[in-house]
């Protein structure tokens, strides 16, 4: 089997961002993912999600765990940080990253079986921390890389490829996150870029915790009747609370929706997400609504997508504890040993 | 927008741009990939069929196939196409076992061939093994056409025209040296069919003061080249004026420099960019110290009692006149005397028939061309064919062969008793190269090379000698490089809807975004929508019928490179690479109608 490079040739009318990088300037190693894997077509949304943002790929940190998600980061922005932490612990490990650098742009991408499963528990405290982070999980329903046994998201009664029911109830990772405090809270599905781009800008944009539980279908081993994760079933269960558009400080804004259709959601630069809202009802800025529209559409059988939940106010885990603005790692022998007087002063305060 | 019909076989022809592009639709990446594969006697068979003359093409040939190849738009240089199919002819082994053996029987019919050039050269190639009795008769001793008496030596030696011409004659077919005097001897010589090929072979004039007087040195270029061709001019002045800017003028000076021509110019009217030559041939003057001066119409031979001493030249510039007309006016800058020692007048060529009697029932138009059918290349007189430069006026030398197996199919079928035309579909096969998960037949690995130099002789040397041939051609090593480069545009992308699960796969590996998933529309709109705009109106869009969300696939053609990488990553093989293969239909049983 060969694995060849992508061709360098691009389309001669390629468009490029502000930095003059193309979409192509973005991409990563050729993915050695199953042909048609929903990973990859979120490795392609987040790839023009930066694109789109011109964000500089060299103040990336690509952080992931074990599985076949957590290979993706191979695959997208080729010339930015990266780091494989043992399976389930890439949050940790981005907690600490952040914490030393809180200049980078985290992305930390992870597998339903790498954050629901082994995971969970990291999962839990860097949402609750409020890292400032993009924290996608790319959701499958199984165990891809160790050929498809259940997750802890799998649907309880979807079936498995050989016939069998899963008999456990399913871990909710957007329910769970908006209950964590995580500041803004999405779910997509990998078959529909025109949601999941703006809304992978949106958590790039947002400054906390932002959580995307992404659905993305494994051709290998979830992808039969009778599962809740297929292409199919996705589609035809998929409701939908909004579209979006992210407008960047640094961009004019062009659309225009009648009002009442229309939410608008502050960004921390001075940007906003314009949100065309398809419930008409929901407000993405309630967290208690959020929560009950998850739980009503689950009722109802129905997958709800868009963006659920965000919070205009949000903080990150270096406002809570007061840290430096200059990042840990940056800080020389003097910032750290301020020298014997000032040790005095501090113990004998103490005294 | 309609789904597109694969099945016609334009569809995936027009993708292969160099086949569609050729005249005589040669399979060019079919013989691409056997040349990097080593197969050269195979190379040259594929061309030997299509083009009849792949030795000397690969020297000569217009190549209106290179400015339309992909690999051109796709980066700066379109793959030398042409010079790789000398490739194939200068390494190739002894063919004979594989060439078409002289007919055992004969059918009876008996067809005159007039002009032995490409056209008519072809139109015996195609018939005499079927069994015809061809004769091709030729004011000239020897076979070959403009091919032998025009074309410079340096540029195509005449060992290359001997076997070509040479496979030809060896099927069995005539030549029988004749100046053709009168059309009406020819009919009444009992052929079933008469093909005439006699080319344009009128050098047009250039009536301005001085011509007369000066004659002795003022020299009509195609009448000079065929006397430098066979020998009987060897030397020309030190300095030398080449009137014009066609292929005619580029040889004219080329060779001029070759027989004792030390300071040659090349004068234009027009601008240089506007030059008929290729390129590459003013390319080729220009490095052998040749220069083009452009905007300068000659205005009179000066002479000293009828030695020529120069030429005048009134200065110009172009204006467009209220209609958009371009038109040279003068700049009103004092005129320019250039001396020399001779002018080669290189301004435009001409077909005279007047041996064609008036009365036998055929129209000419005002510039005294017969009427033929585009098509058929059939005349007002039935069993009279025409071909090459004179059917439709000048031409090159592939044109000629296209027209050459065309006729060939009219002549065979008017022979049979069958209507001319009817005209018969192309042979087309499509079958998938699929060995494996990543493996394919071809090499789809997207070579970045630029396009290679074929190496050429020392000027030095070349300049000495004008038999010398001044490009020497790729060797295997670079042949090998530049046939890599080649995209094999034949192996298509073939979509299959019913097989689609739109997961994007396909939208996000390739590598030019020609691939988008979006609902329909009509094509203008439709062209400004998609992953990336598709600008290139010659290009197709290959279209889907609706998929289960509602949209469409729309495919641009326009900057795919073959690679593979959609049929790769489809999971599900609604991609696949599928080779065409696309023959025309030469005389035989083929073009015959089946009932
Ligand atoms: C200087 C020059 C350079 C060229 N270079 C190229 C090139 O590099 N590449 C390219 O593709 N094309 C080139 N061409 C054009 C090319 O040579 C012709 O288009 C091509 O040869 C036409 O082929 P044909 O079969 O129609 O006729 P021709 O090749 O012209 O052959 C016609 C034959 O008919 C014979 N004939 C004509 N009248 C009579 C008669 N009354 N009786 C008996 N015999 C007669 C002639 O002797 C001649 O042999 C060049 C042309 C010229 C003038
Ligand atoms: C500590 C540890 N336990 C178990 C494994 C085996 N293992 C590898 S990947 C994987 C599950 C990955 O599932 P998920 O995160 O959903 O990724 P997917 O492949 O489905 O994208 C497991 C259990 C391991 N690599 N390390
Ligand atoms: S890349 Fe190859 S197949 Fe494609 S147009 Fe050029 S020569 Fe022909
Ligand atoms: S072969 Fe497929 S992937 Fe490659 S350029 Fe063409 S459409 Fe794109
Ligand atoms: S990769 Fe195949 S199945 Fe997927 S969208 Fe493309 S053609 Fe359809
Ligand atoms: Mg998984």
């Amino acid at each position: 089997m060969s694995y060849l490079a992508k061709p360098k040739f691009h389309h001669p009318a390629i468009e490029v961002n502000q930095l003059g990088f193309t979409h192509r300037d973005y991409e990563g190693a050729i993915s050695t993912l199953c042909a048609g894997c929903g990973h990859d077509s979120i490795s392609a949304a987040i790839i023009h999600a930066c694109f789109e943002l011109s964000i500089p790929p060299h103040r990336v940190a690509k952080m992931s765990g074990i599985g076949c998600s957590s290979k993706t980061p191979t695959y997208f922005l080729g010339q930015s940080h990266g780091f494989n932490t043992v399976h389930g612990r890439m949050p940790s490990v981005l907690t600490g990253a952040n914490l030393a650098n809180r200049d980078l742009i985290y992305l930390g991408v992870s597998g339903d079986g790498d954050s629901a499963s082994i995971g969970i528990g990291q999962f839990v405290h860097a949402i609750r921390r409020g890292v400032n982070m993009v924290y996608i999980v790319e959701n499958n329903g199984v165990y891809g890389l160790t050929k498809g046994q259940f997750s802890a998201t799998a649907d309880q009664g979807s079936k498995s490829k050989k016939g069998v029911a899963n008999p456990d109830s399913p871990i909710d990772m957007v329910a769970l996150a908006i209950q964590l405090g995580a500041t803004y809270v999405g779910r997509s599905f990998s078959g529909d870029k025109s949601q999941l781009v703006p809304l992978i800008k949106g958590a790039f944009e947002h400054r906390g915790a932002a959580f995307i539980d992404c659905i993305s279908p494994c051709v290998a081993f979830n992808n039969h009747a009778g599962s809740t994760k297929s292409f199919d079933y996705v589609r035809a269960h998929n409701a939908a609370l909004n579209t979006l558009d992210v407008i960047t400080g640094r961009a004019p804004i062009t659309a225009d929706y009648e009002p009442g259709e229309t939410q608008t959601v502050k960004l921390h630069d001075g940007g906003m997400i314009r949100l065309r809202k398809l419930d008409a009802t929901h407000d993405v800025t309630d967290r208690a609504a959020a929560l009950a529209a998850i739980h009503r559409h689950q009722s109802q059988g129905e997958i709800v997508t868009g963006l659920l939940y965000a919070d205009e106010d949000s903080g990150d885990l270096h406002d809570r504890l007061g840290t430096v603005d200059r990042p840990l790692n940056r800080l020389g022998d003097a910032d750290l040993c301020p020298g014997v007087e000032a040790l005095e002063r501090v113990n004998a305060a103490l005294r | 927008m309609k789904p597109t019909d694969t099945a016609n076989p334009d569809y995936f022809h027009k993708v292969v741009d160099c086949q569609w592009a050729c005249p005589a639709h040669t399979p060019v990446p079919e013989y691409i990939r056997l040349i990097a594969a080593g197969r050269y006697d195979d190379a040259y068979m594929i061309n030997w069929k299509s083009n009849v003359f792949p030795g000397i093409l690969g020297r000569t040939c217009d190549r209106p196939c290179e400015p339309a190849c992909r690999r051109g738009r796709v980066e700066e240089q379109p793959v030398a196409i042409c010079r790789l199919k000398r490739v194939a002819a200068d390494y190739k082994g002894d063919i004979h076992a594989l060439l078409p053996k002289p007919a055992t029987t004969k059918n009876g019919k008996r067809i005159a061939c007039l002009g032995a050039g490409p056209a008519s050269l072809t139109v015996a190639r195609d018939l005499a093994p079927l069994g015809y009795e061809v004769v091709v008769f030729d004011q000239d001793p020897f076979a070959g056409g403009m091919m032998r008496t025009q074309i410079p030596k340096f540029r195509l030696p005449e060992t290359v025209i001997d076997e070509e011409v040479g496979y030809v004659l060896d099927l069995g077919v005539e030549l029988r040296r004749k100046k053709i005097e009168s059309m009406k001897e020819m009919l009444g010589m009992g052929f079933d069919a008469v093909f005439v090929g006699t080319g344009a072979p009128r050098g047009r004039e250039l009536e301005i003061p001085g011509r007369q007087e000066a004659a002795a040195n003022i020299h009509i270029g195609i009448d000079w080249l065929s006397s430098v061709s066979f020998g009987h001019v060897t030397g020309i002045g030190k300095r030398v004026i080449v009137l014009g800017g066609g292929n005619t003028a580029m040889d004219c000076c080329r060779s001029s420099r070759r027989l004792g021509g030390e300071s040659v110019t090349v004068v234009v009217r027009s601008g240089f960019d506007e030059m008929k030559a290729s390129p590459w041939e003013k390319e080729d003057a220009q490095g052998e110290g040749i220069p083009i001066l452009n905007w300068l119409v000659p205005k009179e031979f000066t002479h000293d009692n009828g030695k020529l001493t120069g030429v005048v030249f009134e200065k110009v510039k172009a204006t467009r006149d209220a209609k958009g007309r371009r038109d040279l006016v003068p700049t009103g800058e004092p005129d320019e005397h250039i001396l020399c020692d001779d002018v080669l007048v290189a301004v435009g060529q001409e077909n005279a028939f007047p041996w064609i009697e008036k009365d036998l029932g055929m129209t000419f138009d005002r510039w005294g061309m017969p009427k033929v059918d585009e098509v058929t290349f059939q005349s007002e007189i039935p069993n009279v064919f025409f071909g090459g430069d004179a059917a439709f006026g000048p031409k090159n030398i592939i044109w000629a062969v296209a027209h050459g197996h065309e006729a060939a199919v009219s002549i065979d079928k008017f022979c049979q008793g069958e209507n001319v035309k009817e005209r018969p579909s192309p042979l087309t096969n499509l079958v998938s190269q699929k060995m494996g998960i990543h493996e394919w037949t071809y090499d789809n690995d997207i070579a970045n090379d630029i396009r290679y130099k074929v190496p050429h002789r020392a000027a030095e040397i070349a300049l000495k000698d004008i038999r010398a041939e001044v490009e020497l051609g790729f060797d295997d090593k670079l042949a090998f490089k530049e046939a890599q480069r080649c995209l094999n545009c034949d192996v298509e992308t073939v979509f299959e809807e019913k097989l689609c699960i739109e997961c994007d796969a396909c939208v996000d590996i390739c590598p030019e975004d020609c691939i988008t998933f979006a609902p329909d529309g009509d094509e203008a709109e439709l062209r400004g929508r998609l992953t990336a705009p598709a600008a290139n109106l010659t290009q197709d869009l290959y279209v889907s019928a609706a998929l289960p969300t509602t949209r469409i696939m729309i495919k641009d053609e326009d900057l795919c490179l073959h690679c593979g990488f959609c049929a790769e990553r489809c999971p599900t093989g609604a991609w696949d690479m599928r080779k065409f293969r696309l023959d025309t239909t030469q005389a035989g049983d083929g073009c015959r109608s089946r009932a």
